[in-house]
């Protein structure tokens, strides 16, 4: 694989548009990167981790993509690795993002196991943990910045977006439905209304084979 | 101590696998059916071994769903060995995470055949903004016993800080969380 020694990584930081992986070594490591740094979830450390800093895709692409992960049953993140996976490199692409996402903290929750059972109730682990929980509310609002800026240029239209978002926030965070049927209610509903607006107004632009 | 038969470890990777093709919303949304199973029908696991392998792999780096991977450690190590716990903790993993990955590169890849199909873009455009809010009421949910509590102020105002240097800086997400961690341990929040 000669494209493997490309020096990888370094170019594509600086470099403002779109450059995917290049090798599925490169898919691992990034994967296993992303996978690391995930305390309390993983999924909102990878907008962060392949957008912001390696720019494999646009914010749109990435939000679609992480739509349907999340929609599709399975952990949400080993989804997201198989679409993006099975993009680049196909098969072996997809298996090299789950084996990236899971080999590592694998190893790291067994061995936190056996020492977290002596430590646990130590206040100062316990406030630790606390301080790096409110982080990850930190981080996740931040993707949540980010990944609606891409909803400006939406089919919908920008009302529909503000509408189906609020919606959505008040049947999980308010009245804490579950979250099957407010997929399946307001997803239909959105899904509806983003094919009307689709098929009376067609983007002009059209994908290559 | 108990003892399982190789149909009992069959069984367990059934169900995970089952289940896996069940968790829409990620491996989090079937664990009361995983406690229905383990503990109350089966009685591989307590109910301390249970919420305490959800507990951990919240607090450790790597996808939540690890915790189906303690839990199958769990299961084997009450079955008596280091070497189950390992068998158990595969089974478990790979049950839960292996038929819901090949259902969905089944999935993306006719989406990706039929992708200029008004019903596909539909599809995957539609549900964005949902996503998005999604993100916000976890983040809500997250937060919302920190507020209910005593260090309310100090909590919000390490979220504020932290989401404003995250979202207008470049500094490496594991600073921010390890100075998250230290002004946790200080008490100050």
């Amino acid at each position: 694989m000669g494209q493997t020694m490309m020096d990888q990584g370094l170019a594509a930081a600086v470099r403002p548009a779109c450059s995917p992986p290049r090798s599925l070594r490169e898919l691992f490591w990034a994967f296993s990167m992303l996978s690391l740094q995930g305390f309390g979830g993983v999924m909102a450390v990878t907008q962060r981790e392949l957008i912001d800093r390696r720019q494999w895709m646009p914010r749109e692409e990435f939000l679609e993509d992480w739509a349907v992960a999340q929609v599709l049953p399975g952990p949400n993140v080993a989804n997201l690795g198989v679409i993006i996976g099975d993009r680049y490199f196909g098969t072996r692409g997809a298996l090299m993002c789950l084996l990236g996402l899971f080999l590592f903290p694998l190893f790291i929750v067994g061995l936190l196991a056996v020492a977290f059972t002596s430590f646990q109730h130590l206040p100062v682990v316990q406030g630790a943990l606390k301080g790096m929980g409110l982080v990850v509310v930190a981080l996740i609002l931040t993707t949540g910045v980010k990944l609606a800026t891409a909803l400006r240029t939406h089919v919908g239209g920008v009302l529909f977006c503000w509408l189906a978002g609020i919606a959505t926030f008040v049947a999980i965070a308010v009245l804490r439905l579950p979250l099957v049927w407010v997929l399946l209610v307001f997803g239909s509903l959105a899904c509806g209304w983003t094919y009307l607006r689709i098929v009376r107004a067609p983007v002009p632009e059209r994908a290559g084979p | 101590m108990t003892t399982l038969t190789a149909s009992d470890w069959l069984g367990l990777w059934l169900h995970f696998s089952v289940l896996s093709l069940l968790s829409v919303g990620g491996g989090i949304s079937v664990v009361p059916d995983m406690h229905r199973y383990l503990v109350a029908e089966q009685g591989w696991l307590t109910h301390q071994q249970f919420t305490s392998s959800v507990a951990l792999a919240q607090v450790a780096p790597g996808p939540n769903v690890l915790f189906v991977a303690l839990m199958g450690w769990n299961v084997g190590a009450n079955a008596g060995s280091a070497y189950l716990g390992a068998l158990g903790a595969t089974l478990c993993l790979l049950g839960l995470v292996l038929p819901s990955s090949l259902l969905t590169l089944l999935a993306t890849r006719w989406a990706q055949r039929n992708r200029t199909h008004p019903g596909v873009r539909a599809f995957k455009a539609g549900l964005t903004p949902l996503v998005v809010a999604l993100l916000g009421a976890t983040a809500w949910l997250l937060l919302a016993p920190s507020l209910a509590s005593d260090g309310a102020l100090a909590a919000g105002l390490l979220v504020l800080v932290a989401t404003g240097v995250l979202w207008r800086t470049s500094i490496h997400l594991l600073w921010v969380l390890a100075a998250g961690a230290v002004i946790g341990a200080m008490g100050w929040v």
